[in-house]
C-alpha cells in the first residue's frame, strides 16, 4: 500500500536502535505499589477500599469520580498500607492508594476468564471496558468507555490504531506489535463489533517494516481491516496528523475525531481493550521502555502498575553513568522527573535517562527569522509569530494567530537554530488563554 | 543518585543546526564566486573581500562593546554581510570606498535597527545602495583606470550582442563575485543541498524575470536575449544570495512566491523601462519594504480550521 504523510513535521534522532531488539521481558515490583487516583483525563476516581483492607489482583479499589474517569484496579494482592497524597511523574502531588505487596498474586473472581465478543451486545462490551478501567494509553489516558461512546454509532466509519510511535526512543508498540499482533487485531474486531460502518486501519510507520509485514500479513484475510504504512516523521502520531495520512480528513482544535467519523486509539489500548473484554482482565500492566545513554542495558519491561520507576532503572542493569535530565516518555513531549520515587500509572510509556541535557547547554539567540519553525508545525502556523505575542503575555493577539490549534509537539522549538524557547512559551500562553476560558464559563 | 537532576519543559532535544552553522554554510556557498573574483581581478578584490569582512564584524564588535550589548560577531552573520557587499563592489575601486559601505549596513541598517533579526532591509545591498547613490561613477567603474567598455547588460541595451559562454564562466567585466554563473551556481547547489535555502524565491525571481524579458524585451523570443538577461546584471548573484536573506524576506511559503514575482516583476520594470541596465539592488531593497505587508495576506490558515474562511 502507499506510504501516507502530512505536511511539515521534522526528524529527530531515533534512537530507537537502544532498545528495540529485546523481547519485553515481564517484571514484578518488590517495593509497595502506589496507585494515584489521577491517571487520566477528568475527574480523579474515589477510592472504595480503606486502610487495612485485603486486596486482590483486578480488585476495583477506586471507581470512577464522574461521567469522565475512570476505574482503578490493583494489580497486586495485599493490604492498602495507606491512602495519603504522593508525587506524580508530573510534579503534581495527589491522593494514592499505598499497598503492600504480599507476593502471592492471588486474583479476584473471574479473573482471566475467557469470554466471546460476538456473543456479547455493544452495551456489555462497553460495560467491560468501563470496568476494567481502559484509559487511552498513547500518554493522554482519555477514558476509552467515553471515547467508544459517541453520539451515533453509525457515523463512525473509521477504527483507526496508532502504530505510528513517532517519538523517538520509544519501542514499546513496537515490540508489543511483534510480539502480541493476535490481540491487537482482536482488539480492532471488538471495536469494529461496536462500529457496524467502520473499517479498522491500522497505521505504521515506515521504520517499523517487519511490523509492518506481519501485521499486513494477518489481517489479509480480515475484510475491514487494513494496514497504512506511513513515512517516518515526528509527529505522525499525534491525533490530527495521524487522522489526516489514514483518512485525508481534518480535525481541529475544537473538534474530537469522533466529529470526523474516526475513533483512534493507540496498540496498547487496542491490546487492554481486548483483554478486557475476552480475557476479563483490568488494565493492570504496561509495556514501559527503559532507554538512554544513561542506562546499560536498554529494553522493554511488561510492568504492573503501580510499581516504582526506581526499581526499573535497577531491571535496567542500573546507570552507566549518573544522568543530567531523566525523562518519563519520549523526549519531545516527555515530562522531566527530579525524582525517581513515582509510580508507574497507566499512562507511563517510557523512561529515558540522558546522560547530557543538550537543553541546558544551549542559550537562546535572537531570532532570524529562517522560517525553519514554519516549514516544521504540523499544524500549518506561524510560531516566529506566535511566539512574539506569548512573550509578551498577549493572549488575544496569540489566540487570533491561531494559537490555540498547537498541541505544543515540539517540532519547531526542536529545528530552531537560535534555539528560542517555543514550545516552552506556547505552553504559557495556551494554559492562559485556557484558563481564563474556563474562568469565563463559570 | 547524588546530583541533582535537570527539570525543564519539553522538548528535550534540538537539531543540530545553529544560526552559526547556517551562516557558515552561506560563507562556503559564496567561496567559489570569491575565488572566481580574486582570479578574475587580481589582488584588489581580495583586499576588498578582506576589508569588508573586517571592517563589518569590527564595526558590530565595537558598537555591541559601546552598547554594553553582549558580542555577536562570532555567529558570523557579519561576516556574511561583509562578504556580500565584497562581492557586489567594482575591483578597481578606492579601499576606503567599500570599507564605508561597512560600516554604513552594519551600523545604520543592522545594529541601529536592533541588531540580527532586526533589519528592515538587506544591510548589505542597503550599503551598496548608499555607495551607488554617493559614489555613483566609481561604483560602475568596472575597468581599471584609462580603459574604458561596458558591462555585457549595458552592451545588450544599446543593441549590440554578447557572449553568452563568456558570462557562464565570467570572463566578463562586473563586480568581484556577480560575473561567474557557474561558480554562484555552485554555491546555491550547495545551499539547496543543505537547505539553507528553499527554491521558491530564488526561482520564481528568475522565472519571472525571464517571462517579462520574453514580453518586453523587444527581442520577441529570442533566447539569446533572455539567456543575457537571466546571467547578467547579478541577478544570479542576488536571487540566490540576497533576495533569500531570512531577516528580509517572508517567511511565509505563499508569501515567499508572491515576493519572487515581484522582484522579477520590478527588476524587469527598472532594466528595460529605466535609465540603467541594473535593477536587482533597487528591486530588492524595495521589496524587502513590503514583506510586512506580503506576510500579512499570506498568512497559512491552521490546519482543520479551512471550512471557517
Amino acid at each position: 500500500m502507499e506510504k501516507a504523510t502530512f505536511q511539515g513535521g521534522t526528524h529527530p534522532y531515533d534512537g530507537k536502535e537502544l532498545s528495540k531488539s529485546l523481547p519485553i521481558k515481564a517484571v514484578l515490583p518488590k517495593g509497595d505499589l502506589v496507585y494515584p487516583m489521577s491517571q487520566h483525563i477528568g475527574a480523579p476516581a474515589k477510592p472504595v477500599v480503606s486502610v487495612g483492607d485485603h486486596v486482590l489482583v483486578g480488585q476495583r479499589i477506586a471507581e470512577a469520580g464522574g461521567f469522565v474517569s475512570a476505574n482503578i484496579c490493583s494489580s497486586v494482592s495485599g493490604t492498602v498500607k495507606a491512602i495519603e497524597p504522593r508525587l506524580l511523574v508530573s510534579g503534581a502531588v495527589c491522593p494514592a492508594i499505598v499497598v503492600e505487596n504480599d507476593h502471592e498474586y492471588k486474583a479476584v473472581e473471574g479473573f482471566g476468564e475467557q469470554r466471546d465478543y460476538t456473543k456479547l451486545s455493544k452495551e456489555e462490551i462497553r460495560k467491560y471496558v468501563q470496568d476494567a478501567g481502559v484509559v487511552g494509553m498513547g500518554g493522554a489516558g482519555f477514558p476509552n468507555h467515553v471515547k467508544i461512546t459517541p453520539q451515533d454509532d453509525s457515523k463512525i466509519d473509521y477504527v483507526l490504531v496508532n502504530g505510528a510511535e513517532c517519538e523517538p526512543y520509544l519501542t514499546s508498540d513496537y515490540r508489543v506489535m511483534l510480539e502480541d499482533p493476535e490481540r491487537i487485531i482482536g482488539g480492532v474486531k471488538v471495536l469494529l463489533r461496536l462500529f457496524e460502518n467502520a473499517k479498522g486501519v491500522i497505521g505504521i510507520e515506515d521504520n517499523k517494516p517487519d511490523c509492518i509485514e506481519k501485521l499486513t500479513e494477518m489481517t489479509k484475510d480480515e475484510p475491514r481491516i487494513t494496514v497504512q504504512p506511513l513515512r517516518t516523521k515526528y509527529p505522525q502520531g499525534a491525533e490530527r496528523t495521524l487522522i489526516y495520512a489514514c483518512t485525508g480528513r481534518k480535525i481541529n482544535s475544537s473538534m474530537l475525531p469522533a466529529d470526523a467519523g474516526v475513533v483512534v486509539d493507540n496498540i496498547d489500548t487496542v491490546v487492554a481493550i481486548y483483554k478486557a473484554v475476552c480475557e476479563s482482565t483490568p488494565l493492570i500492566r504496561r509495556v514501559v521502555t527503559v532507554t538512554g545513554d544513561a542506562i546499560k542495558e536498554p529494553r522493554n519491561f511488561e510492568v504492573k502498575t503501580g510499581t516504582c520507576y526506581a526499581e526499573l532503572i535497577d531491571e535496567a542493569g542500573g546507570f552507566t553513568c549518573e544522568p543530567e535530565k531523566i525523562v518519563s516518555g519520549g523526549p519531545m513531549m516527555g515530562m522531566a522527573l527530579y525524582s525517581l520515587e513515582v509510580p508507574v500509572t497507566k499512562t507511563s510509556s517510557a523512561l529515558l535517562c540522558m546522560s547530557k541535557d543538550e537543553v541546558a547547554a544551549m542559550a537562546p539567540t535572537a531570532c532570524i527569522r529562517c522560517g525553519r519553525c514554519v516549514e516544521a508545525c504540523p499544524s500549518n502556523l506561524v510560531p516566529q509569530k506566535m511566539v512574539e505575542f506569548a512573550e509578551r503575555f498577549d493572549d488575544e493577539g496569540f489566540e487570533k494567530i491561531g494559537g490555540m490549534e498547537c498541541y505544543e509537539c515540539g517540532s519547531c522549538t526542536y529545528v530552531c537554530p537560535a534555539k528560542r524557547r517555543l514550545t516552552q512559551a506556547f505552553k504559557q500562553a495556551r494554559k492562559s488563554v485556557m484558563d481564563k476560558r474556563r474562568n469565563a464559563k463559570k | 543518585m547524588n546530583k541533582l537532576l535537570n527539570v525543564s519543559t519539553s522538548p528535550h532535544v534540538r537539531s543540530s543546526a545553529s544560526t552559526s552553522s547556517i551562516m557558515c554554510d552561506v560563507l562556503i556557498a559564496m567561496a567559489p564566486a570569491a575565488l572566481f573574483g580574486i582570479y578574475q581581478f587580481g589582488f584588489r578584490a581580495f583586499l576588498i573581500i578582506v576589508i569588508c569582512v573586517a571592517t563589518a564584524m569590527l564595526t558590530e564588535y565595537i558598537y555591541e562593546k559601546a552598547m554594553k550589548k553582549p558580542i555577536t560577531i562570532m555567529d558570523y552573520s557579519a561576516a556574511v554581510t561583509g562578504l556580500i557587499l565584497a562581492l557586489n563592489m567594482p575591483a578597481y575601486i578606492d579601499l576606503w570606498i567599500p570599507a564605508l559601505g561597512s560600516v554604513f549596513a552594519i551600523l545604520i541598517v543592522k545594529q541601529l535597527y536592533g541588531g540580527l533579526g532586526q533589519n528592515f532591509m538587506n544591510p548589505a545591498l542597503a550599503g551598496r545602495c548608499f555607495l551607488l547613490i554617493s559614489f555613483a561613477g566609481k561604483m560602475t567603474q568596472f575597468f581599471p583606470d584609462g580603459v574604458t567598455g561596458a558591462t555585457p547588460l549595458a552592451a545588450l541595451k544599446a543593441g549590440e550582442s554578447v557572449n553568452l559562454l563568456d558570462m557562464f564562466i565570467g570572463t566578463i567585466p562586473g563586480t568581484i563575485g556577480e560575473t561567474s554563473v557557474i561558480a554562484l551556481l555552485i554555491g546555491a547547489a550547495y545551499m539547496l543541498a543543505k537547505k539553507v535555502i528553499n527554491w521558491k524565491i530564488p526561482f520564481t525571481y528568475i522565472a519571472t524575470v525571464a517571462v517579462f524579458a520574453l514580453i518586453f524585451g523587444g527581442h520577441g523570443f529570442d533566447m539569446t536575449y533572455v539567456a543575457a538577461q537571466i546571467c547578467g546584471g547579478g541577478l544570479i548573484f542576488g536571487a540566490f544570495f540576497m533576495a533569500t536573506d531570512y531577516v528580509t524576506s517572508p517567511i511565509t511559503p505563499n508569501g515567499q512566491i508572491i515576493y519572487g514575482v515581484c522582484l522579477g516583476l520590478l527588476t524587469g520594470i527598472f532594466r528595460i523601462f529605466g535609465p540603467s541596465a541594473e535593477g536587482v539592488s533597487y528591486a530588492i531593497i524595495f521589496c524587502n519594504l513590503l514583506v510586512p505587508l506580503i506576510e500579512k495576506v499570506t498568512m497559512p490558515t491552521p490546519f482543520g480550521r479551512e471550512a471557517k474562511k
